[in-house]
């Protein structure tokens, strides 16, 4: 049984193909990358991963379990949960709040037992608080606990994110754009902890551009453009590929040809 | 002296007010309920006990609305509607079913949350101005059915002879506080509902939904289900005001007592006072309940400088008078604190014995 597998998912607007006949598999423990240029599709295929898009066709497994026709509040509770390009946070709410919204959905007491007060509220409500300001305390955001997240410079808030992410007890995190608006100690830094998210038992799916956070950390690399993917390999592969060079910079031959 | 001002620099003041009162909540909650329940031993007139009750009522219906409004964003013009379920449903029970006030008081807010329900229900697939305007038609239908459903509302007659709770052979009435007394119980027990359920997962699945709806769905938040949550609370305590209302109006309500102007007034409350917080809605109801009275002499003039502090307050305060964000650092509740510090110990152990 795969952890995550993913076969021939197609994602079609109207005449568009955003995603076409997509496969890929991700492995328990891992760090896959997910790299292409603008447009590609990388996002689509999170947005098809976490049921915010009904995919047209194909497949997708995790753990066993279907993904296609799940709403997003059951694949958040299989174990998949994740972050967003644009920052997609609660900016009135603080950075604790934000981080026990993640654990809404492992919190099992009930409407009334909040209203009142009652026992199973205060034992679990005080348990998933000090959950929180655990994950605060490993993504180093400890002393932001208190603050409202708009407060927040842009690399703190994306961290904050990824806290909320790993609060809904997820097995695979989605990360999309990770570094994206972060200077290079503040990525270099980000790199450490997506490592050390790996020693705690996480399995990271990454969308990222910064080709320095993805040689350095990923075990492997998915190669897409145009919706299709065109290659994958080891990160060392990756980088001397033809096609993805071409894909990024675009070919000389292709240009010429144009002229 | 010196040393306070120093404080107020380095912390602000908002800081050094909310930690005050944090700090002498007791006290302060103490000496609140003394004042509270003296007012109706003291001696005020009768305009002044009426013009508190209705304070009252309005800081417990703009609570009601702040839920939905202030908690998960979604505008709700119609709720004179819920208004006037819950007091016509609590006055006909009275009078012509022979209903206890306070089960027909229940029974009232029950309607009026089940309506919410229903009314609810079009809110998964509308949002915005789109909704607003599906609530203000609600209002409208809600007064349709009032004036022409006579045969059970009486029409544009009113519900006449609605007779004043009792309990324990105790007659509650304006003149010997009994009113007062009802409203204050009630906003206090509906300002602690809220509070309890704003600082629960409940709470901050309803901001979560007004801050952004599709992180809050990401996060697996059953936003649909919340939201008619929120429509369906927010419907209750207003219906539940509204059974109170039918009560203290000189033992009848018609119709035009729950016009849209109604749904106005109770969002103005909302408004003035401070969307999302409790103690602004107490606030809203003071200033507007107080406006018309201190400007009596104004005649009609009072309502446009009405309509001008209202939108002064849009351009240079909209989040509302008292609708600062608390300054004070998250409480944590005693139970969290000892799990803290258990915790803390037992890391302490295992890196002593490393």
């Amino acid at each position: 049984m795969d952890f995550l597998k993913v076969s021939n998912i197609t994602m079609q607007f109207g005449g568009l193909f955003a995603v076409e006949d997509v496969s890929f598999h991700v492995d328990r423990g891992e760090i896959v990358s997910l790299i292409g240029p603008n447009g590609a599709g990388k996002t689509t295929v999170f947005n098809m991963l976490t049921g915010v898009y009904q995919i047209t066709s194909g497949t997708m497994e995790f753990e066993g379990h279907k993904l296609e026709g799940k709403t997003p509040q059951e694949i958040v509770g299989l174990g998949i949960s994740r972050t967003f390009q644009n920052l997609r946070l609660f900016p009135k709410m603080r950075v604790i709040e934000n981080v026990l919204v993640g654990t809404h959905i492992r919190t099992k007491y009930n409407f009334f037992d909040g209203l009142f007060r009652s026992k199973a509220f205060r034992k679990e409500e005080a348990e998933k608080t000090v959950r929180a300001i655990e994950i605060l305390e490993s993504i180093g955001l400890e002393k932001y606990i208190n603050s409202y997240v708009e407060s927040l410079p842009y690399g703190e808030q994306r961290k904050v994110e990824i806290a909320r992410a790993i609060a809904t007890d997820a097995k695979l995190l989605l990360l999309d754009e990770p570094a994206a608006g972060m200077n290079p100690s503040e990525s270099e830094e980000l790199l450490h902890f997506i490592r050390s998210l790996k020693d705690k038992g996480f399995t990271v799916l990454m969308i990222e551009h910064d080709m320095n956070v993805v040689m350095n950390i990923s075990d492997r690399i998915y190669v897409l453009d145009h919706g299709k993917l065109i290659a994958h390999g080891l990160p060392g592969e990756i980088a001397n590929d033809k096609r993805v060079i071409e894909a990024y910079l675009g070919g000389e031959r292709k240009h010429a040809k144009n002229r | 002296m010196d040393k306070v001002r120093e404080k107020i620099k380095t912390k602000g003041l908002l800081f050094n007010i909310e930690h005050f009162f944090d700090r002498y909540k007791v006290i302060i909650s103490v000496v609140f309920a003394v004042v509270a329940l003296s007012v109706p031993f003291i001696g005020l007139s009768r305009a002044t006990m009426r013009l508190l009750v209705m304070i009252g009522l309005y800081s417990m219906l703009g609570m009601g609305l702040n839920l939905l409004v202030g908690y998960t964003g979604q505008v709700s013009l119609g709720h004179a509607g819920f208004y006037a379920i819950g007091a016509y449903v609590c006055a006909l029970l009275q009078v012509d079913a022979g209903v206890n006030f306070w089960l027909a008081l229940l029974i009232g807010g029950i309607v009026s949350g089940f309506v919410g329900f229903l009314l609810g229900l079009p809110t998964l697939r509308l949002s915005g101005t789109y909704l607003s305007i599906v609530t203000l038609g609600f209002c409208e239908v809600v007064q349709m059915i009032l004036k022409q459903w006579e045969s059970v509302t009486y029409g544009n007659y009113g519900v006449r002879n609605i007779p004043k709770p009792e309990l324990f052979g105790f007659t509650f009435n304006q003149q010997n506080g009994g009113f007062y007394i009802i409203i204050l119980v009630l906003a206090v027990l509906t300002a602690l509902g809220c509070h309890f359920i704003k600082n629960s997962k409940t709470g901050r699945a309803f901001i979560a939904i007004k801050e952004d709806e599709l992180a809050a769905t990401m996060m697996g938040i059953k936003t649909s289900r919340y939201k008619i949550l929120a429509f369906v609370l927010s419907a209750f305590i207003t219906g539940i005001a509204g059974g109170f209302y039918s009560v203290i109006n000189n033992g009848y309500i018609e119709p035009t007592n729950f016009t849209f102007n109604i749904s106005i007034l109770i969002m103005s409350v909302v408004i003035v006072g401070g969307l999302g917080t409790i103690r602004g809605m107490v606030f809203g109801a003071t200033i507007l309940m107080l406006f018309p009275e201190v400007f009596r002499f104004l005649n009609e003039w009072r309502f446009v400088i009405y309509g001008v502090l209202l939108v002064l307050m849009m351009q240079f305060r909209p989040q509302g008078a008292l609708g600062w964000q608390s300054t004070l650092p998250y409480r944590l509740s005693k139970e969290t604190k000892k799990l803290l510090e258990k915790k803390k110990a037992a890391a302490e152990d295992a890196s002593r014995t490393k």
